[in-house]
């Protein structure tokens, strides 16, 4: 028999004295830990996912939904821009290189994006099997969309016509994709994405849609969660007929060059006057230039403000379970003077209740913590299963931060203050008067 | 040489009574029945003889050391080791079983006794069927007997006992007396009763009446 295993007994005699207590514990640790494992994925992947992008020029919204749209594709995009107005822009010599993107379809509800070969070079993705794109309707499909969509080399499939997964069949498109490559995981948004060139979203589109080319989005943005992005230019889509017509398009291609449009182009600067020269010629055009890294920040701080908010209750909860594990030892220590008196009769030093009572607090509090650690996982599952639902993103519940190991340390420290004073009087008890009280 | 033996104890509370004990001694294999009413300090003298309280003025000494002369860890463990005390009320580790409890007595005081040891203490005493009861689960009588294995398992020279009867029946008061008495033949040592408690009156010859009380 062991001190520690009198402590471990006592802690569960009072396991309901302690619940309470537990309870609160455990709370203010799980939320502490889930805002940290949260906080700490994110930055990771708005931080990764911007990378060297400087601008993103796309059409006239809310910059936020363009960055959101186009960099981490959760967003529905703004709208489109005119691939001949955008030439003024990434041709300007201060623009080092742009890449464009083109939205249009999806397949099972993972985006399709219309780009060129740089934009997976562009965050260093690496292939896995196969090759990159080169001709229309070849895809080559991120790592996490290849798994859960289970492609493989050499598979065809049809696209649906939008961003999100639509019921009808008559929304598809009669051309067949054809999965030429898959890559690497990186953990950036490629991961998420089926990419293929340009030319593939505009033959999809193309039929069809020569006799509304007044109206801006071949690609159009029926994304039903977004309902008051203002600047969205609706494009309706209904009047698609492509099997009638495809003979008669091969032709008009290049009479269509000029309405060529595609979502957004990801500008890299050249040089370092960049974002005094390209706002002024976006100037009276129906498109708009987004810096990544300004949005991020502003979105970081208004995230910060709440997070700060749960972490401040969160550090209240704490605060109050501290109180409760000192109040209950100490009341505990009321009832139990007796017990603590005949160990000391038995030949049980002064030292040996110090360290009884303390490790009595330091097991609730420890207690807490793992529940609170284990929640707090449960929780980024849960959310975890939801961002796969709506973003085909995920959280890693499964990593341990260095910041949680302060968590931890801090917790067991404010444990041990807590159980400090009672296990002091604990030390310092009169046992004869004690025992004499009878 | 005498298990125990006082001279001249005194104890004076801060704010309260003057106590004045008269001296005495117990040998090995003996009995002593220390007799007094409500307050004249039963408890006090009892505490004094286990190192439990110093005394004002006098000395305690137990298998010829001075108690004195020890303080701290020394004195703890000495009182663990040499000396088994039975408190007017049983106390026990709630969250302990009762065979737990009483080898808190063995651990606490650095004492090899084994499990089996402790069981044939609990059976000597008739309480074996409970070891693996809560002691909260037991009646007050077999407390009593739980608290009379813990103070007899480290196997003391010196057995102290405050009122181990008074809150008992007629036979059960017998019964207890007699395990007392018993145990402390087993093991060759003396036992020290203190009592208000007039039955036992007859029962022990050697008495000592507690009076003197000076305000
Ligand atoms: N801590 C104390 N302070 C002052 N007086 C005390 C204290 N403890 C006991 N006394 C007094 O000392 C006397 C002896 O008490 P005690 O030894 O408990 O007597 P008994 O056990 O014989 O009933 C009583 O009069 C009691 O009121
Ligand atoms: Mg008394």
């Amino acid at each position: 028999m062991k001190i520690i295993f009198i402590a471990w007994k006592n802690c569960w005699q009072k396991a309901g004295a302690t619940t309470l207590t537990l309870l609160l514990l455990s709370f203010g640790v799980g939320i502490i830990s889930m805002m940290l494992l949260l906080e700490n994925q994110l930055s990771d992947k708005f931080n990764k996912n911007i990378k060297d992008i400087d601008f993103v020029l796309g059409a006239k919204g809310s910059p936020l939904q363009l960055i959101l749209a186009n960099v981490y594709h959760i967003d529905a995009p703004t709208g489109n821009i005119k691939v001949s107005e955008a030439q003024k822009i990434i041709k300007n010599p201060t623009v080092k290189e742009a890449i464009p993107l083109a939205y249009g379809d999806n397949y099972e509800g993972w985006r399709i994006v219309g780009t060129t070969p740089r934009y997976a070079e562009f965050y260093e993705v690496k292939l896995k099997e196969g090759k990159v794109f080169e001709t229309p309707f070849e895809v080559t499909v991120g790592s996490y969309a290849a798994k859960e969509l289970g492609l493989k080399l050499g598979q065809t499939f049809k696209s649906n016509h939008g961003l999100d997964k639509e019921g009808e069949e008559e929304e598809g498109h009669d051309q067949l994709f054809t999965v030429v490559g898959i890559y690497e995981a990186s953990g950036t948004v490629i991961d998420r994405l089926i990419l293929t060139p340009v030319e593939s979203i505009w033959e999809v589109h193309d039929h069809g849609d020569h006799e509304e080319s007044a109206h801006a989005g071949i690609v159009s943005a029926e994304d039903h969660d977004a309902e008051d992005h203002d600047a969205k230019e609706h494009a309706d889509e209904d009047g698609h007929d492509h099997a009638e017509e495809e003979h008669a398009h091969e032709a008009g291609h290049d009479d269509h060059e000029e309405e060529r449009e595609v979502t957004a182009y990801l500008l890299i600067k050249r040089l370092p006057i960049a974002p005094m020269i390209l706002p002024q010629l976006v100037k009276n055009t129906n498109m708009q230039l987004a810096l990544p890294a300004i949005e991020i920040n502003r979105l970081n701080e208004n995230f910060g403000i709440g997070m700060s908010v749960v972490k401040a209750v969160a550090i209240l909860i704490m605060i109050i379970s501290f109180l409760s594990v000192f109040i209950s030892l100490f009341n505990a220590l009321r009832e139990r003077q007796y017990e603590l008196a005949i160990l000391r009769t038995l030949g049980g030093r002064r030292i040996q209740l110090f360290v009884l009572i303390l490790l009595e607090g330091l097991f609730m509090v420890a207690l807490g913590l793992i529940i609170g650690l284990v929640l707090s996982r449960v929780g980024i599952t849960l959310l975890s299963d939801m961002a796969k639902d709506s973003f085909h993103d995920e959280f890693n519940a499964m990593i341990f931060l260095p910041q949680e190991y302060y968590l931890v340390g801090v917790t067991l420290g404010l444990g041990v203050v807590a159980s400090l004073l009672p296990a002091l009087r604990a030390f310092f008890m009169d046992i004869s008067k004690t025992l004499s009280n009878d | 040489m005498a298990i125990i033996q006082t001279t001249n104890l005194q104890y004076t509370f801060s704010k309260g009574p003057q106590l004045i004990f008269p001296s005495f001694q117990a040998e090995e294999n003996s009995e002593l029945l220390i007799l007094g009413s409500s307050g004249t300090g039963k408890t006090t003298l009892l505490h004094l003889l286990a190192g439990l309280r110093k005394p004002t003025v006098g000395e305690v000494k137990v298998n010829g050391l001075l108690l004195s002369s020890l303080s701290g860890a020394a004195l703890d463990c000495f009182r663990g080791k040499n000396i088994g005390v039975v408190f007017q009320t049983s106390h026990f580790v709630q969250s302990l079983s009762v065979i737990d409890n009483i080898l808190l007595a063995p651990y606490f005081s650095n004492n090899k006794v084994s499990k089996s040891d402790a069981e044939k203490m609990l059976d000597r005493l008739n309480i074996l069927s409970k070891k693996n009861k809560k002691t909260s689960t037991l009646s007050v009588g077999e407390q009593q007997r739980v608290a009379i294995a813990r103070a007899l398992l480290n196997n003391p020279s010196l057995i102290l006992a405050d009122e181990p009867t008074s809150a008992l029946d007629d036979e059960n008061a017998k019964d207890v007396l007699n395990l007392l008495r018993e145990q402390t033949h087993a093991l060759n040592a003396a036992l020290l009763i203190v009592t208000h408690d007039n039955r036992l009156k007859d029962e022990v010859k050697q008495r000592i009446e507690l009076t003197a009380l000076k305000s």
